[in-house]
């Protein structure tokens, strides 16, 4: 085969544009530095390609799929009207779980990645989460603190707009915050609920403008923020970084390019990046001084492991063997109830942001006697949704029957549900990791991931608290728990499925243990960074993306010093 | 962009915009669902007697009442019918259905369901509307009409009558967000959360 090789030596590769990428290829275009980027996804125009404001009526199928699709539960992840772009499975590109393993992987394949349509949950780290050794003796220490990043949590949150108020609560760090939106209705009676339960209930840090920032205007409260905001008022990587670094004249962009290795010489370093051009099959490679990977956690280590030479026969970056290994996701649990006390409620419009406008962060650190280690945080959902395909099903399966009764039983429950999402820390285990299937691979060759994933009972004992947490809260609210819940605990989400995956390339400051640096550089292979959720040591109770914006603007920073030093 | 250019854009029906044109866009085939109602639609699946029931169904599943019209006005029919069109499995779920539906109103009645007289055709629905009068006897219908109900709702709430009729008024802009505090007091007296 005839391999397309580019004569150019670009300063930096950068492959992948969520979070991670795109806040590297922001930092470094800015600092001067020319980036060359990757991506295994197409461009989007969000003007043409988000579906905000477009009502359900508007399409002939009401987004229930040409084929009527989400009635059989192969529509879309997250919806017609979602900006998923990818989802559990992608044509051609397999991934496979060990026996006695269930995993998830979610993978959207845009500019922008993930970014595009996540939850926008902006939550600092807490110091212990950075030294969960040293605070309860299990899992590893990071290299670096809470004060190493703080300044660069400080940096994202001014650049990215997170809304917030400050609590001065140790579990939830204060950061540099938009006004919050004002609460809903439900939120009201939770956050009533939960100071009777003495649970903290605060304003919701989430990356979403509420006042102009940088040229994006403030929101627009229509709460469609899954579907891609055409104003950029919410964060996305694609919009808020990668578009306005187009513009600096540093940034070159290669889309629908899969990686599929690293080129390395004979002095250990990257020389070059393999990727297959999507569109003809072809195999290029450019050339470079450094590369950051940021391809997503699992997607990041699996090209590491796959990028095998005769002097790292377990894949580039690994002499240490942790590539694939410790793999986590948060814990997840879901309950619903109907409260009477929102039944017959002057109707109004609550569309306000896409998700939650209050939300619980972890209290009981200092309980003693609580039966597991780590925290969670709680998300709540409800309200008077856009109705869409499948609003009334729970409704229709209660209430069955037809006619004037039926419609009003619809109409009386409407907005009445409110749901409370657990989200919990796992501990790093032995059990669950990823590592390449070599019998499977990819329709352009690249051999595929396999999953390993095991809950610790730590996780299990945690989401049991979280049933009878969010039990007490909606009774208190005078609400009645549906489904199967109402019964008892139903069980931990499956892994993968929250898509908070990480920790398979993780740092640290001996490289008999870690294959990355306290700034994300591998031990081994100096101009080698990793700029995702690869390089994290734990998955505390707060959701990744924040973190994985101040990291890799931290790594991002320290590469451009060391390109201009000359180092690298 | 300024939010003031994202508002001015967003007053219904979000047309004329530049939202207006992206909303437009992906409505290129909009169904003027509550025109198309009135009778001029072809099936493209069903046969006329087997469309005929399913308009009566969806008719009696979200029938019209003072302030807001049926499931059959709101062009619940005609989703169906296009989805099921698309989806061999979808088509022998309501060809099936429709069928065992006329047959059994033919064993006990005489007629099939749309010539059957209106106390007829409801007391057929109190049996296979609950799942409790599961039979075997009953078990395709009750199974049927589980199908029927969810997607005459489905397709009736998502259509602007449906819109209405449920209250929803969102999916525009505002300047601020603030609900009414009515709407908390309301809640908040009634919860006992004073």
């Amino acid at each position: 085969m005839q391999v397309k090789r580019s004569t150019t030596v670009h300063d930096v590769v950068v492959i992948g544009s969520g979070a991670g990428g795109g806040t590297v290829v922001k930092v470094l275009t800015d600092l001067g530095v020319n980036v060359l980027l990757l991506e295994a996804g197409g461009m989007i125009n969000p003007a043409r390609d988000f579906r905000e404001h477009v009502w359900p009526h508007q399409v002939l199928h009401r987004g229930a799929g040409e084929h009527g699709e989400s009635y059989f539960g192969r529509g879309p992840a997250f919806g017609y009207f979602g900006a998923g772009f990818g989802g559990w499975e992608l044509d051609g590109e397999p991934y496979t779980v060990a026996r006695g393993s269930e995993f998830q992987w979610f993978r959207s394949r845009v500019i922008g990645g993930r970014t595009l349509h996540y939850g926008r949950i902006s939550l600092r780290f807490s110091d212990y989460d950075f030294k969960p050794h040293s605070f309860d003796g299990l899992g590893t220490d990071w290299p670096i603190s809470y004060q190493d990043v703080a300044p660069y949590y400080d940096k994202a949150e001014a650049f990215i707009g997170i809304t917030g108020t400050r609590e001065g609560l140790r579990t939830a760090p204060d950061g540099i915050f938009q006004p919050p939106a004002a609460p809903r209705v439900h939120e009201v009676l939770v956050r009533r609920a939960c100071d009777r339960l003495r649970i903290p209930c605060i304003p919701s840090r989430l990356a979403v403008l509420t006042k102009a920032l940088n040229g994006r205007p403030a929101c627009h409260y229509c709460g469609q923020c899954g579907r891609g905001c055409i104003p950029a008022s919410n964060y996305s990587s694609a919009q808020v970084q990668i578009f306005p670094a187009m513009k600096s004249g540093r940034l070159q962009i290669v889309t629908n390019a899969m990686a599929r290795e690293l080129i390395t010489a004979d002095n250990g370093r990257v020389t070059a990046v393999s990727y297959v051009d999507k569109t003809t099959r072809a195999e290029k490679q450019v050339r470079c001084r450094s590369v950051v990977v940021a391809a997503s956690a699992c997607e990041t280590a699996r090209l590491l492991l796959n990028s095998k030479g005769p002097r790292h026969p377990n894949g580039l970056a690994n002499s240490s063997g942790v590539v694939g290994r410790y793999l986590t996701d948060n814990s997840g649990y879901h309950l619903a109830a109907r409260i009477p006390a929102l039944e017959g409620m002057p109707r109004h419009d609550n569309d306000g942001i896409g998700g939650m406008h209050m939300y619980i962060p972890w209290w009981l650190l200092d309980d003693k006697k609580k039966d597991f280690p780590r925290g969670y945080h709680v998300e709540i959902g409800g309200g008077y949704g856009m109705p869409g395909i499948g609003s009334f099903h729970g409704t229709c399966a209660r209430h069955e029957g037809y006619g004037a009764r039926l419609k009003k039983a619809i109409y009386d429950e409407y907005g009445c549900t409110v749901h409370l999402h657990g989200r919990g820390e796992m501990i790093p285990n032995d059990k669950s990791y990823m590592e390449i299937d070599s019998r499977v691979v990819d329709r352009w060759g690249i051999p595929a991931a396999r999953f390993n994933f095991a809950w610790n009972d730590y996780e299990i004992r945690q989401t049991q608290h979280m049933h009878r947490t969010f039990t007490d809260i909606f009774e208190t609210m005078g609400g009645r728990v549906l489904g199967a819940g109402a019964k008892g605990w139903t069980g931990i989400s499956v892994g993968g499925t929250i898509i908070h995956e990480l920790g398979t390339v993780r740092m640290g400051n001996d490289p008999r243990s870690s294959a990355l640096n306290k700034y994300c550089q591998a031990h081994d292979v100096k101009n080698l960074f990793v700029a995702d959720a690869a390089p994290f040591l734990t998955n505390p109770d707060k959701n990744p993306t924040l973190t994985i914006c101040a990291l890799a603007w931290r790594t991002a920073e320290y590469l451009a010093e060391q390109l201009r030093k000359g180092d690298i | 962009m300024t939010r003031r250019d994202v508002l001015a854009g967003m007053s219904a029906p979000l047309l004329g915009s530049a939202f207006g044109a992206q909303a437009a866009q992906h409505a290129h085939n909009v169904v003027a669902g509550e025109k198309k109602a009135s009778g001029v639609y072809k099936p493209k699946l069903f046969t006329p007697g087997e469309y005929a029931a399913l308009r009566r169904l969806a008719e009696l599943i979200i029938p019209a009442d003072e302030t807001s019209k049926s499931a059959a006005d709101a062009g619940a029919p005609e989703f169906i019918d296009l989805l099921a069109s698309n989806n061999p499995e979808l088509a022998a779920i309501y060809t099936g259905g429709l069928g065992w539906l006329d047959r059994e109103m033919v064993k006990r009645h005489g007629q099939p369901f749309v010539k059957a007289t209106p106390e007829q055709q409801t007391a057929m629905l109190d049996l296979i509307a609950y799942s409790r009068n599961i039979t075997a006897e009953l078990a395709p219908g009750i199974v049927f009409f589980d199908w029927a109900r969810k997607m005459v709702v489905d397709g009736y709430y998502t259509s602007p009558i449906g819109v209405r009729a449920i209250g929803y008024m969102g999916n525009r802009g505002m300047a601020v967000f603030q609900v009414p505090e009515a709407a908390i007091t309301y809640a908040v007296k009634k919860s006992g959360l004073e």
